[in-house]
């Protein structure tokens, strides 16, 4: 069993002790502002997700999905509202606060998988580590073990050109995990892979959830949000509904 | 984010498109050149003009007689009148009246044809006293200088500069031989060596020297006047001191007030800074305009890095969802910017190096290199890189990370 995975055990455990959430949402607003016309893409959401679970946010387009996906992941901050992300009150945070909050806290997995074209895999990966003041060494150490986590162990040196989509996502997760975050947001992760790729990088949240991390996926293909124990239903700016479902043996029955 | 990562990150970013970079750098190392090389023309011609001037002798003072006023009331200007005389030279070389001047040599000077045998050649003849040869610190090739006793009876001998030696005699030692100077005989008792300032033909070189008596004979004149009177001072520090006992005493002499003075004193100093004063006006000129093509390559670099922050949008979103601070990302385009500046002034610098080796060759004009120049070459391109890499860098820091994020 890998350093990571006891790791991810031993936070399972305690999960129940730990009633404190990784998110929470109160009354969250957001308008955008474009000249004269107001539009408010968030009217008031309460969320709370705890450590450990495993949230599908779903909506049609124009939902509000991203808007919510932005504030999630501290890349945007609600208009009115408090937004806690472990324990941190992220509602009125500078630039410069937000940016070191999405860098201790946040993994980010993207559709478009968003890889510097011209770094190979392990250079990738090691991006958040250089933000956070990792020293060289150490970086490489790390990068390596999430390639070898998400079982890209082979290709540390390969550059995001020479893999497939699949890969590429993969190389995407190993980033999201390497600073070992409190919660992995994933934006549609599938949404430009094949159905082989898709259950790939399924496979590999399913795995980071069932060792204990948080993860929140968004996604508007309800195939995707059907594995997730908790869906949220955003509409028109709203919560909608908050469906949980037992899980029996990773299957949702 | 560390200044070494942050360094490691913008030589990466640069070598990732090395074309554009090599591109944005010629503006760069085109100016940084050009104003080297400028300031060193400026420089080596600046060192020829002080070298040919230091060649006149050293502690020299150059008495010159004013300027002459006609019967019509025309004047002259300087130079023109004939207001110093042999009783000047011998007032100033009294150790009692001016006793900070080493010595004394007065010069008559005219233009005239020398023939040997069948050649010919015209040149400046001196007519001068023994004191000469030291106060202008000139050695000779071969054969002697005349003596006082020669000085005295009016000798017909001669000494020959190095260029007119060569031009009346094309094989064979000149001393010895005959010439006949504007129709009288002199015998050539030696042979001036060079003094080393050739480089664009200097005068110095073509000369042919013999006693002022001498000299007098040749021309058919009884005047006792003379162009120039050279003073050599006891050392540099009493130069000053020297210049004034020479002002007193002609004023004195010749019965004038310090503003109707018919002469003028000059040292090698001012004569430095009238030649240098033209050279400086060329240097500032050409300097300009070479300060301008640097101008235009900082230029260059803003809208590339400009270019650069557009076509990288999408990184700079990533690194800031990844927690790069708006700083961190400020700094890296900062950073990047002063890279390709340095890089571009390092590269002009050797530029100028190489053409300071080849231009010499070709337009027979030296070239002088300093390494103030040089440190102030790369100096400006750095300030250039950060200068023109504030904005691109201050527009990169700005990008919200979602909008970065977005743009396809």
């Amino acid at each position: 069993m890998s350093a990571a995975a006891r790791r991810g055990r031993s936070a399972q455990r305690t999960r129940g002790a730990n009633t404190a959430p990784v998110i929470e949402l109160e009354g969250v607003r957001k308008v955008y502002r474009s000249g004269e016309i107001e539009f408010e893409a968030l009217r008031g959401v309460d969320v709370a997700i705890d450590e450990g679970e495993y949230v599908a946010v779903v909506g049609p387009s124009g939902s509000g999905k991203s808007t919510l996906m932005n504030i999630l992941g501290c890349l945007d901050v609600a208009t009115s509202g408090r937004y806690l992300l472990a324990g941190e009150d992220v509602s009125a945070m500078s630039e410069r606060e937000l940016a070191l909050v999405r860098n201790r806290r946040i993994g980010f997995v993207f559709q478009q998988f968003h890889l510097l074209p011209s770094k190979s895999a392990w250079r990738n990966v090691e991006l958040p580590l250089v933000y956070a003041g990792v020293p060289r060494t150490e970086r490489r150490d790390r990068a390596v073990a999430a390639l070898e986590r998400v079982g890209l162990g082979e290709r540390i040196d390969n550059r995001p050109g020479e893999m497939s989509g699949g890969q590429q996502q993969r190389v995407a997760v190993a980033r999201a995990l390497v600073t070992e975050p409190a919660l992995i947001l994933a934006d549609e992760p599938t949404g430009n892979l094949d159905s082989a790729s898709t259950a790939d990088v399924f496979g590999l949240l399913d795995d980071l959830h069932a060792h204990g991390r948080t993860v929140v996926v968004i996604t508007h293909d309800h195939e995707v949000a059907d594995r997730a124990p908790r869906n949220l239903v955003v509409r028109d700016g709203l919560v909608t509904e908050d469906r949980r479902f037992v899980a029996v043996g990773g299957v949702r029955r | 984010m560390s200044w070494a990562e942050t360094l490691r990150a913008a030589v990466e970013a640069i070598r990732a498109h090395r074309l554009r970079s090599a591109l944005t750098m010629v503006g760069i190392v085109i100016g940084i050149s050009s104003v080297v090389l400028t300031v060193g023309l400026g420089q080596g011609a600046q060192r020829e003009v002080e070298d040919q001037i230091s060649a006149l002798g050293s502690n020299l003072l150059i008495v010159s007689p004013g300027s002459s006023t006609d019967s019509a009331g025309v004047r002259g200007g300087f130079g023109s009148a004939s207001t110093l005389t042999v009783g000047d030279a011998a007032a100033i070389a009294d150790e009692d009246v001016a006793p900070d001047v080493e010595a004394v040599a007065p010069v008559s000077s005219s233009q005239t044809s020398l023939i040997a045998g069948e050649s010919n050649w015209t040149t400046s003849l001196i007519g001068t006293t023994t004191s000469w040869q030291d106060v202008r610190a000139r050695e000779l090739a071969s054969g002697r200088f005349f003596t006082d006793s020669e000085l005295e009876r009016g000798a017909e001998v001669v000494v020959l500069g190095p260029d007119t030696a060569s031009e009346l005699f094309e094989r064979g030692s000149p001393v010895g031989q005959d010439i006949t100077i504007a129709g009288s005989r002199a015998t050539v008792i030696g042979v001036l060596a060079s003094t080393g300032s050739s480089a664009s033909g200097s005068s110095e070189d073509d000369v042919a020297v013999v006693p002022l008596s001498t000299a007098q004979a040749i021309t058919g004149t009884t005047s006792t006047s003379v162009s120039t009177i050279y003073v050599e001072a006891r050392t540099g520090d009493t130069l000053a001191a020297a210049y004034q006992e020479i002002q007193a005493l002609l004023l004195t002499g010749h019965g004038v007030s310090a503003t109707d003075a018919d002469f003028s004193i000059s040292t090698q100093e001012s004569l430095v800074e009238t030649a240098n004063a033209t050279n400086r006006t060329l240097t500032v000129l050409l300097g300009g305009v070479a300060g301008i093509s640097l101008l235009v390559g900082g230029i260059g670099v803003m809208n590339i890095m400009l270019v650069s922050v557009t076509e990288r949008i999408r990184e700079i979103g990533l690194r800031k969802a990844l927690g790069a601070t708006p700083s961190v990302i400020g700094r890296q385009f900062l950073v990047e910017a002063s890279v390709l500046g340095l890089a571009g002034g390092a590269i002009g610098v050797m530029v100028a190096v190489v053409g300071a080796q080849t231009l010499p060759a070709l337009i027979d004009q030296p070239v002088s290199l300093s390494a103030v120049a040089v440190t102030a070459a790369l100096g400006t391109s750095l300030a250039l890189g950060v200068g023109f890499g504030v904005y691109p860098a201050t527009r990169a820091a700005r990008l919200t990370p979602i909008d970065a994020l977005r743009s396809d």
